[in-house]
């Protein structure tokens, strides 16, 4: 009779730990969604900040016909970007674009003086950290979510429930550099 | 930085355990000494409970009024609000309100009990001061303040230290008058002991209200160091915020808006010209860790 009920005290300990270990997977599995669907709005905004700009610049500067042309390649291609590598790299093409307009705008100083494109260059600015933080934050979450697949016990209700781990959103040096290797 | 929150929840409420048996003890000596009863001092503390209330609930609006804090648009203050957007999605929490003092001198606080309902608060002169980097060291120590439920912890801690302080008042007072009508009475055991007891509740009135005030600034300056430390974390660049704090110190401008109440809300200071030296007393009595030892602690990280 006490060994029984010994036996029902340890099932229930053990089912109420892997209750608990499963809840915090699907916890961060939901906080890595948020986390990537943040980075996604900013993105987005990034993009439909950008025509307006070009439109801006095009007025002072009909003659920068190139680097037009490289900043519209890479926001389609930042657009249509599936995975999130693609979104990654993408981005940081688009990143080079932008980086040599404004330095085109900067031989104009009617267009440096202009009310409309000094608000977009702050938007534009701030919807840049706003991705670089997102993306910190995706990134963090996906380390927890990922160290906690491997782990010991929780990996084991990691695999019983078929959890995956999650891909890191890269910027340049990383790729550059290739996938970095997280060991525990 | 999970674990750090939940540490700080249970700290806050090992520190409201504390000053809860303070207070429970301040009242039994409160209701030995004087011969009021049980039901004024039921009335005694109803009331400071009710204040307390008030005091949490609408505590971030009542520091927000008093400051002279008025709330912005995003359209008004684009930079302002791009920066706190950023630092809300690094933190992970949503966006608080923005608010702007009118005033040149340059300094931030953040208000409100839960990331949900905060504020962060600053002055048009930090915005003029700062540049980017370093505003947005100062909005990620604030953020940390909110995300770390600092703002709750400090509410609690002050609102506690009041209720000891009102507590110690009414003992004082009942001193004054209320002790010779319950030793007239003479219903006491033996009057050695009393006496000795008399002696303890009356130190205990005076030096309360002190030992309440100790507390309450040791816990702000861990909270400041914890915050900046947390601001570096956000922003993983403490250099900004580093650079911020000595901007902000080297600026020789008093902040209209604050006073004592509020003083211990701001990232520094506000009261510069009540700072003394670096003494140890001094260091006690004040609200946020010098300025010198912040800036140090943030170049090592």
């Amino acid at each position: 009779m006490g060994a029984f009920v010994l036996l029902l005290v340890i099932i229930a300990a053990v089912a109420i730990m892997a209750i608990g270990m499963y809840n915090s997977l699907v916890t961060l599995r939901n906080r890595c969604d948020n986390g990537w669907s943040q980075i996604d709005v900013q993105l987005r905004r990034r993009y439909d900040l950008i025509p307006n700009l070009v439109e801006t610049v095009k007025g002072y500067a009909k003659h920068e016909r190139e680097v037009f042309e490289k900043v519209t390649q890479a926001r389609a291609a930042a657009v249509n970007a599936q995975t999130v590598k693609e979104h990654g790299q993408a981005d940081n093409m688009l990143t080079g674009a932008l980086k040599s307009l404004f330095a085109v705008a900067e031989n104009y100083p009617e267009l440096k003086a202009n009310q409309n494109f000094l608000m977009l260059q702050e938007e534009l600015a701030g919807t840049e950290s706003k991705v670089a933080y997102a993306r910190q934050f995706y990134n963090d979450t996906v380390m927890k979510f990922n160290m906690r697949q491997q782990v010991f016990p929780s990996s084991l209700i990691a695999n019983m429930f078929g959890f995956k781990p999650r891909e890191y959103y890269q910027i340049e040096d990383e790729i550059a550099k290739g996938p970095v290797k997280v060991q525990f | 930085m999970y674990e750090q929150i939940s540490r700080n929840k249970w700290k806050s409420a090992a520190l409201v355990g504390f000053f809860m048996a303070f207070i429970f003890l301040l009242v039994w000596f409160f209701e030995y000494v004087t011969g009021w009863g049980k039901g004024g001092l039921v009335l005694a503390v109803a009331v400071a409970m009710g204040t307390a209330a008030v005091g949490y609930y609408s505590s971030d609006k009542i520091v927000l009024t008093i400051s002279r804090a008025r709330p912005v648009a995003k359209e008004e203050f684009p930079y302002l609000y791009n920066v706190v957007e950023g630092l809300a999605l690094a933190a992970g929490i949503p966006t608080p309100k923005c608010y702007v003092i009118e005033d040149t001198a340059p300094n931030a606080f953040a208000a409100g009990r839960k990331p949900e309902t905060a504020s962060i608060c600053v002055t048009t002169g930090i915005l003029e001061k700062l540049n980017r980097v370093e505003l947005e060291g100062v909005i990620a120590h604030e953020m940390s303040h909110i995300k770390n439920y600092d703002v709750r912890l400090q509410t609690v801690v002050v609102v506690m230290a009041g209720i000891v302080a009102l507590l110690s008042d009414w003992m004082m007072r009942s001193f004054m008058w209320g002790g010779g009508r319950r030793r007239g009475r003479g219903r006491d055991n033996a009057g050695g002991a009393e006496g000795i007891l008399v002696l303890v509740g009356l130190a205990l009135a005076i030096l309360s209200p002190f030992i309440a005030t100790i507390i309450q600034l040791a816990v702000s300056r861990k909270r400041e160091f914890l915050a900046d430390a947390s601001s570096a974390q956000l922003t993983r660049y403490p250099a900004g915020l580093a650079s911020a704090l000595r901007k902000i110190s080297a600026d020789t401008e008093p902040l209209e808006a604050a006073n004592k109440a509020t003083a211990h809300l701001y990232i520094v200071n506000p009261l510069k010209n009540l700072k003394g030296g670096n003494s140890g007393l001094n260091r006690l009595f004040s609200t946020h860790p010098p300025i010198e030892e912040r800036i140090a602690a943030l170049e090592k990280m």
